[in-house]
């Protein structure tokens, strides 16, 4: 009950002396909110990269066109062929008799020119239809898919797809080391204002050794006064993260530039991201005062 | 039975001052003892050692039955709790209330709202400053602030109270009013060890004194006075 009761005045205490040196907790409360609304962007940022990259892995697909008179029984052994190679995912078959009934009903014209052939004189290739696991490694596959014989030609869009890939993964690796950065910029940051809080109580700290407080029970309200801090700072961040998520969602339509690349749904990651954020305050709040208490605190 | 025990104790600082040579002396419990010595003399030393600021270099020194001279820092705390200490500088944080300045001594103990209030008003009275609870120090004489000093160290009831010059920075008169609280207190039964260069308080009071000069107890009488 003793220690609640002290926990509790602790808590207290922290959100007092917060106010209390009102200038100083302010600067280091908006060092923590500006980081952590950067944090917060570059996770969002994040989130919707690796979804952009998801979305384009799902879609990418290799056309691996057989020739003309292939048997079905050779058609058979390609397919056998293909799914012994590393990194297929599925593979469908299609015929030309298939292609051309589906592209028959893309337009009317396409239609017209299409009904001309019967299944004899239809001039479309069978095709296998590929998706690979590692989009990153599908010119190799489509390479290993062409060496095979009665396989005419493949497409996969080359070069444009590694290329998003590329950019992609360049993205995510920068935003992962603002994250990195921002997050050691912000424990420094907390560190120094408790520092200050250090210096300006050391004749509290004095006193309290003097009437018999133990080394945790001084150091304590430091560790909360910072993770306090780290609370407060990070209020602002995720409402102007949701908000503005949100608002750009509806703005957007939830699509960037074309239908391929959608945006993650604010409802599916709001909450978490909100739930991150404040943790992250917490944790870097409490890591910054700690240091500080570990490094300024001699007692 | 002896609440403090110094048993040849020896203090060198670092920078190689010895400040205190083959150190002996017993206080009973209940009795009040004066330490005199001129400036330097030591005696702040000897103080200082009791409440384990500073740490004996060889030596032993028991308080209330601990080792002071073995405790670690992070045990430090144990030893403080059982003893009171008043300075000549009083040591109050201005930003809090009379009130609260007494209280801090007892928030580590984690009490209910009610006992504290109790415990700080119930020693706001021994010293006479009930009325100016809400006071802040600066609207505080320099008396009025060692007497809420004195409130904070007794308000746990502790078994020794440690007065540093308490009287050093104040004029005769206020002096005298310190010394009768200090006095009582000590009536009550508490321990009091107080150093000093007050001349008028030794010789007024007649307690056990004891000199220290040079590092080296010089005198240890019963009922002695400034020599």
């Amino acid at each position: 009950m003793n220690n609640f009761r002290i926990i509790k005045n602790n808590i207290k205490d922290a959100f007092k002396s917060v106010f209390r040196n009102f200038s100083l907790s302010l600067a280091s409360i908006s060092c923590i909110t500006i980081t952590l609304i950067l944090v917060g962007v570059a996770m969002l940022l994040s989130l919707n990269v690796n979804n952009f990259t998801e979305d384009i892995e799902k879609d990418v697909t290799i056309v691996a066109f057989i020739e003309k008179g292939t048997e079905t029984s050779d058609i058979n052994a390609i397919e056998r062929h293909i799914r012994s190679l590393a990194n297929i995912d599925s593979i469908t078959f299609l015929s030309n008799e298939n292609i051309r009934k589906e592209m028959s009903t893309e337009s009317d014209e396409l239609a017209s020119i299409l009904n001309q052939y019967d299944s004899e004189t239809n001039p479309l290739l069978d095709e296998f239809l590929i998706k690979v696991s590692d989009v990153e490694r599908i010119s190799e596959t489509a390479h290993q898919v062409e060496e095979i014989d009665n396989i005419t030609s493949v497409r996969y869009g080359e070069g444009m797809v590694e290329e998003l890939v590329k950019v992609f993964d360049i993205v995510k690796n920068i935003t992962y080391i603002v994250v990195i950065g921002l997050s050691v910029v912000t424990v420094f940051l907390i560190s120094n204002t408790i520092k200050i809080t250090i210096n300006n109580r050391k004749r509290q700290i004095e006193i309290m050794r003097l009437v018999g407080a133990s080394n945790p029970y001084i150091k304590r309200p430091f560790f909360v006064e910072g993770i306090v801090l780290g609370f407060l700072g990070s209020i602002l961040p995720i409402l102007v993260i949701s908000w503005g998520y949100i608002y750009l969602y509806q703005k957007m339509g939830g699509i960037v530039f074309t239908q391929v690349i959608t945006m993650v749904n604010p409802d599916q990651v709001l909450f978490t991201l909100a739930l991150e954020l404040m943790a992250m305050g917490v944790v870097v709040g409490a890591f910054g005062s700690s240091w500080a208490v570990r490094r300024h605190l001699k007692i | 039975m002896n609440l403090v025990e110094v048993k040849n104790v020896y203090k060198q600082y670092k920078n190689g001052v010895t400040a205190l040579s083959d150190i002996n002396l017993s206080i009973p419990k209940g009795s009040f003892v004066f330490v005199i010595g001129s400036t330097a003399s030591g005696k702040s030393t000897l103080i200082k050692l009791l409440y384990r600021q500073e740490k004996p270099t060889r030596g032993e020194v028991y308080v209330g039955g601990i080792n002071v001279a073995k405790l670690r820092n992070r045990k430090v705390y144990k030893l403080r709790r059982k003893i009171g200490i008043v300075f000549q500088d009083y040591k109050l944080l201005p930003q809090m209330t009379v009130f609260e300045n007494v209280a801090f001594a007892l928030e580590i103990y984690g009490l209910r709202k009610s006992e504290v209030r109790k415990k700080v008003m119930t020693a706001l009275e021994k010293v006479g400053l009930k009325e100016k609870f809400r006071s802040y120090p600066d609207q505080l004489s320099g008396g009025e602030q060692q007497r809420v000093s004195i409130a904070r160290a007794i308000v746990n009831d502790p078994k020794i109270l440690i007065c540093d010059e308490p009287t050093g920075n104040l004029d005769p008169n206020t002096s005298l009013e310190i010394m009768e609280i200090i006095d009582s207190i000590n009536k009550d039964g508490t321990t009091v060890i107080m150093a000093t260069h007050d001349k008028d308080i030794v010789n007024k009071y007649r307690k056990r004194v004891i000199a220290i000069n040079k590092g080296i107890l010089t005198s240890d009488k019963e009922n002695g006075g400034y020599i």
